[in-house]
């Protein structure tokens, strides 16, 4: 049994069919990219499975157990740690208070205070931030808060980690890091991670596998290399040799 | 819990040895000193109580009606069926707050927020105020009512200490240093942090696993039993109640007033602002009626002059004093340190 099983999931708005009849499905320490152009309903999918949208039909199981429809604050319980493409830190908070708040609340059996604080100090340290309580938020730059992003969902001690977008507006030195980083926090915790990105190349050497999307529908699940060579993949998304 | 400084101890002998030394050095009027402070600290758990809730975001203009639902919920229930402040008092609180939590869920459930919110809490306060101006049989109506006096007035039993101002003093003391205590409850809980993400964002609070809803409907629930708290004991002390005086949208923006004229965000703003405000009416008050060009150029109208004057304080207040009198002090004081701490290395 995959750890999220996504089935005939569709999500519309109004008359307009974003996600349509979308499955698949991620298994335990897997990394799954889902790929595809603007408007093919990749972030309408993540953020279905992060409980901020609810699917119209379909069903999202996760560890066996129907996820479809719950709060963002219940996903979080069940074991969904989620980043957002933007990063949305809370600026009236330090460094540690951020993660420490998610330690404390993220987790669906409340650790201590003491507990939440220490794991904020882990999570800070996994992805390279200082630990200081002290230090704000104040001139962090878009390389820090991408990884704020991930240590905050990392407290939360998820199972699977929904990242999305996580190389947007960063520099190709700082995408590689970003990129390594989500292979050491697979490789270390075991955390499952669905990666949702439209930058190919770094995601590609990363990824077990991937599933492309277009037009709310999936037009191709399967390894990285396969995907590189799929006719369809190549014409909706990576571009033909007459578009370029 | 933070353990108390010695500064805050020394200043809370000064507060318990206060109506000693006003007997001792302004006898003749110690009654009136002693009025004007307990009103100032009464007043003060019921901006404090706002505070705990207003420094989230969750700007509410209806504690007009929790401090209304908490005097006129006492007093009814004592003159209608002589049921002890003691009962009813907690009675009326659980009113308060369930009539909190009925207003306040569909609102955060449904994320009405900012202006909306506060049109909403201030609708909360025009039906209370007309309930009780309906109900005038019972209530009084505008004109108010009055607790039923127990005995010489001094009695455990009805909880009413008004004759005797010494005592009434240490009741709004321990009132104020209780909402204090509250503050710094709130405030060192990990609560305080949720209520400081989903005031920024709530998406983003949700997402690392934070109940917005529960998290605000806490808070609210605990601001709306203090101010009705508050309001009952306020009517206790002052044996009158009306739906101007604690109860309504005037209520209401005094109590938003004061607290942004003290200081929304530090624990001590809401006391700074009700003693601001209290001084300042009393002042205004003594100023405008002994002020005989004032009374023939506007006539009967110069007794609404210090409420121009509050409004117009409002604006300016929130203009170029947003932080409040204490919030701004506070922030130039710590301004002031960092620069003497830079000033040498810079130097060097």
């Amino acid at each position: 049994m995959p750890l999220l099983d996504v089935r005939a999931l569709s999500k519309r708005f109004g008359a307009l069919r974003a996600v349509n009849e979308v499955s698949f499905g991620v298994e335990e320490g897997e990394i799954l990219g889902l790929i595809g152009p603007n408007g093919s309903g990749k972030s309408t999918t993540f953020n279905c499975i992060a409980g901020l949208y609810t699917p119209s039909d379909g069903s999202i199981m996760f560890e066996g157990a129907e996820i479809a429809g719950l709060t963002a604050n219940r996903v979080c319980h069940r074991g969904i740690g989620r980043t957002f493409q933007i990063p949305r830190p809370f600026r009236n908070l330090t460094l540690l208070e951020n993660v420490a708040l998610s330690a404390f609340f993220g987790q669906d059996r409340s650790a201590t205070r003491q507990a939440c604080w220490a794991q904020a100090e882990e999570s800070l340290a996994l992805v390279g931030l200082p630990t200081d309580g002290r230090i704000t938020l104040d001139g962090l730059g878009a390389a820090a808060l991408k990884k704020l992003e991930l240590a905050r969902a990392l407290a939360t001690q998820p199972r699977l980690l929904l990242a999305d977008e996580s190389l947007n507006g960063l520099d190709h030195r700082e995408m590689e890091q970003a990129a390594d980083m989500l292979g050491r926090i697979r490789r270390e915790k075991g955390i499952a991670i669905i990666w949702v990105e439209h930058i190919m190349g770094v995601l590609m050497r990363v990824v077990d596998r991937v599933v492309v999307l277009d037009h709310g529908e999936v037009i191709f699940a399967g390894t990285p290399k396969a995907a590189q060579e799929n006719a369809r993949v190549i014409e909706v998304y990576l571009g033909t040799e007459t578009d370029a | 819990m933070r353990r108390p400084s010695k500064s805050a101890l020394a200043g809370l002998a000064v507060l318990i040895a206060l109506p000693f030394i006003i007997r001792f050095s302004l006898g003749g009027s110690e009654r009136y000193y002693l009025h004007l402070l307990i009103q100032i600290f009464i007043w003060a758990f019921i901006y404090t109580g706002w505070s705990i809730m207003g420094r989230f975001g969750l700007t509410s203009f209806g504690h007009g009606a929790f401090t209304g639902i908490g005097a006129y919920g006492c007093v009814l229930l004592w003159n209608y069926l002589g049921l002890t402040p003691w009962v009813g008092i907690p009675l009326s609180v659980v009113v308060a707050v369930v009539v909190a939590l009925l207003v306040g869920y569909p609102c955060f459930h449904l994320r009405i927020t900012g202006h909306y919110f506060a049109l909403l809490t201030l609708a909360l306060t025009e039906f209370v105020r007309l309930c009780i101006v309906g109900l005038r049989d019972y209530t009084g109506g505008s004109l108010g009512t009055q607790p039923r006096r127990y005995g010489d007035g001094l009695s455990i039993y009805a909880i009413q200490f008004e004759t005797d101002r010494v005592v009434s003093f240490y009741i709004a003391l321990a009132l104020w240093l209780t909402g204090l205590a509250i503050w710094i409850w709130v405030d060192s809980s990990m609560d305080r942090y949720a209520l400081e993400a989903a005031s920024q964002d709530e998406e983003a609070a949700a997402s690392v696993g934070i109940d917005v809803t529960r998290e605000k409907l806490k808070v609210t629930a605990i601001s709306a039993a203090m101010c009705a708290f508050g309001g009952a004991i306020y009517g206790q002390y002052q044996m009158y109640i009306g739906p101007d005086t604690i109860a309504g949208l005037s209520v209401s923006l005094n109590i938003v007033f004061a607290v942004i004229a003290g200081g929304l965000w530090v624990m001590l703003g809401p006391t700074v602002g009700a003693v601001f405000t209290q001084v300042l009416s009393e002042a205004l008050r003594v100023t405008i009626q002994s002020t005989a060009g004032l009374q023939s150029a506007f006539g009967s109208s110069v007794l609404a002059l210090d409420t121009l004057i509050y409004g117009l304080l409002l604006v300016l207040f929130i203009i170029y004093m947003p932080k409040g009198i204490l919030g701004t002090l506070l922030e130039r004081r710590q301004k002031k340190s960092v620069s003497s701490r830079i000033a040498p290395v810079s130097a060097a």
